[in-house]
């Protein structure tokens, strides 16, 4: 059973009675572990895309199946549920909330969730990006690749089905877009499922299959042939 | 979590209380001052006695300025009306009944001297006026019915005269004299007694007065044969109207009086008085509770201002809590806990601030020489503490509602 299945999705904005299509029918379908890159340029729904199928927000029309299950008949509490429970989404500029510490940022799903032990779980997903070095500092005390991975920890810190990661490596440097993209190829190596929205064709040359996207609609979808291993001395080429 | 989301903001969540502590220190000093302002007032009409009514020369609206007032000068109250009145069987129900001139003087004991206020009673004063003696005692009936020469000091006119001299005034022989007699010398008076301090009634020092023979100070001092007032103390205030008429039948008849048009006296009812102070203090009172609303407003308008600029923050962090879970239940009760924690120290913060403020202002009038009474309205606490909770509670919730109805990508996106 797939665990993302998609079938003609579109989905549309109306803006002050202008009406903008920027899904057309988009379909597809990814397995359990699979590491897959949604790569286009920029407009071409790929963020959309995403966002649809992380519960987000909604689809205008078409068939979405999650683990097995048509999602039109979720409603809005199990839809929260499932973003705390199945997903874990980072964003490109980190959405971590100010004025608060690394440890609290990543505890955040916790305090949603019916789990206990907030503190271990969330210093076990610190520990897995290499920061249990940073624990009381505030967001505003680490840098830009320290910001992303404790949105990685975040999004690690409920063990979601599927991690999608919208543009991770965007505002980073070099240095720290490989560190981030290390160790998302090594939770994939874990089993995790991951799923990358990207525009650069370096970063989605580390994940296992590329789906190519472009005005709405998928162009091409292949398997990544030579592709890149991330490791600590090498920098992401941009 | 609630605390540390409030600490997190903790510019924000300082003046969303500033708004609350404002609106409700604001509304409880109003209302104190306005509840002692009318405590003081009444409090002053009661020193001066009960059931109290007031006979006075001269036909003018009861609750209206007396004709002296103008200047006029009626003569035809005299000492054997206010003997009249003293009838049992005409008056059943005066308790007391008490004469009075009234004049200022010029007090005079060794080389000392002191202007000061007289007043010429009889011996039923006592009996119609609340005091009591702080040394000697009040003239004896003979001598305050007769011209004996007597007299019983006010305490301020005591100290001014005596302090520091190591002489006690009872014995001692002072000289009165009229403040318009330019002879000097004066009645020789011997000091019987001297009265406890009373404070101001109506912004007068009762204590800068001198109480003496009726007859006394009319002809001697005023060299007038005619009353300025009678005082009739009533035994009940059931019995107010019914001796209202009798002592008016008694004076029509005596001052020959046919048609109440033709009426030379007025007789006033303390009680009425009372009335008219209370509905005037009432007018202050509203008057200053709609000022308190105002300050509830301007603490309002404060609260909201400061959650409306943060609404687009709030509105973001709102998503990014879906985004990883939250429900809107959830979402609602966080800003309700938040909202509520805030509202609630602020209310506290500010019930302790308007009672130490209205407390600090009933020192300072005592201080004054005001009979202020510290009054703290449980009402005004509640109504404060009330609305500016509902105030902070409504505002602090618009984001979660605005957000609620959103898609989390959205509500990440919202500007």
């Amino acid at each position: 059973m797939p665990i993302i299945k998609v079938e003609n999705l579109t989905k549309d904005y109306t803006n002050e009675g202008v009406l903008t299509s920027v899904l057309h029918g988009i379909n597809f379908s990814m397995e359990q572990g699979e590491f897959v890159a949604i790569m286009g340029p920029s407009g071409s729904g790929k963020s959309t895309l995403m966002h649809i199928l992380s519960f987000l927000d909604s689809s205008t029309s078409g068939v979405y199946e999650f683990e097995g299950k048509d999602t039109k008949d979720f409603d809005k509490d199990y839809l929260a549920k499932l973003r705390n429970e199945r997903i874990g989404f980072v964003f490109q500029s980190f959405n971590l909330l100010a004025r608060t510490t690394v440890l609290d940022n990543v505890k955040l799903p916790l305090i949603y969730s019916n789990k206990k032990n907030h503190d271990d779980l969330a210093k076990k997903a610190l520990a897995d990006v290499g920061l249990s070095h940073r624990l009381d500092f505030f967001t505003n005390q680490i840098s830009g690749g320290e910001k992303q991975r404790v949105a990685i920890a975040r999004a690690l810190v409920c063990d979601p089905a599927v991690i999608f990661a919208d543009e991770p490596t965007g505002n980073l440097d070099s240095k720290s877009g490989n560190a981030v993209l290390e160790i998302l190829q090594k939770l994939n190596d874990k089993g995790h499922t991951i799923i990358l929205v990207t525009h650069e064709m370096d970063t989605a040359n580390h994940a296992k299959r590329i789906i190519h996207i472009k005005d709405g609609m998928i162009i091409d979808d292949e398997l990544v042939k030579n592709r890149t291993i991330a490791s600590p001395d090498k920098e992401l080429k941009k | 979590m609630t605390i540390r989301s409030l600490l997190s903001r903790k510019g924000r969540s300082f003046l969303t209380m500033l708004g609350i502590v404002i609106g409700v220190a604001g509304v409880i000093v109003i209302i104190s001052l306005g509840a002692g302002a009318q405590s003081l007032v009444l409090g002053q009409v009661n020193k001066l006695g009960s059931n109290l009514l007031s006979i006075q020369p001269g036909k003018s609206d009861p609750n209206g300025p007396p004709v002296q007032a103008f200047g006029v000068v009626i003569t035809s109250l005299v000492n054997s009306d206010a003997d009249a009145l003293r009838s049992p069987t005409q008056v059943p129900h005066a308790a007391a009944v008490s004469a009075v001139v009234r004049g200022s003087a010029t007090v005079t004991w060794e080389n000392k001297s002191v202007d000061t206020n007289f007043v010429g009673t009889d011996s039923g004063y006592p009996n119609v006026v609340n005091f009591t003696m702080q040394e000697g005692q009040f003239m004896n009936q003979p001598d305050a019915d007769g011209s004996a020469n007597v007299v019983v000091l006010g305490s301020t006119v005591a100290s001014e005269l005596f302090d520091g001299t190591g002489v006690d005034p009872i014995g001692q022989v002072i000289k009165v004299r009229n403040a318009s007699q330019t002879t000097a010398g004066g009645i020789p008076l011997r000091v019987d007694g001297v009265i406890t301090p009373r404070g101001t009634a109506f912004f007068q020092d009762q204590d800068d007065q001198i109480i003496l023979p009726l007859n006394l100070g009319e002809e001697q001092l005023l060299g007038i044969h005619y009353l300025q007032a009678i005082n009739v103390k009533v035994d009940s205030a059931d019995n107010i109207d019914r001796t209202i008429t009798d002592i008016t039948n008694v004076l029509k008849q005596r001052h020959h009086i046919l048609t109440d048009k033709d009426i030379d006296f007025t007789v006033r009812n303390q009680a009425t008085a009372v009335d008219l102070l209370t509905t005037i203090t009432s007018a202050l009172s509203l008057f200053l509770t709609s000022m308190a609303a105002i300050s509830l407003i301007v603490g309002g308008i404060g609260i909201l201002n400061i959650m409306l600029a943060t609404v687009a923050e709030r509105t973001r962090e709102i998503g990014l809590r879906k985004a990883v879970g939250a429900t809107n239940a959830m979402i609602m009760r966080q800003f309700l806990l938040e909202a509520g924690t805030l509202t609630l120290i602020g209310g506290a913060i500010g019930i302790l601030v308007g009672v130490l403020t209205s407390y600090l202002m009933s020192v300072l009038m005592k201080k004054l020489g005001f009979d202020w009474d510290f009054v703290i309205s449980i009402t005004s606490i509640v109504l404060a503490v009330g609305v500016s909770a509902l105030t902070g509670v409504v505002f602090g919730l618009y984001p979660s509602f605005k957000a609620s109805r959103l898609n989390p990508i959205d509500a990440l996106r919202y500007e």
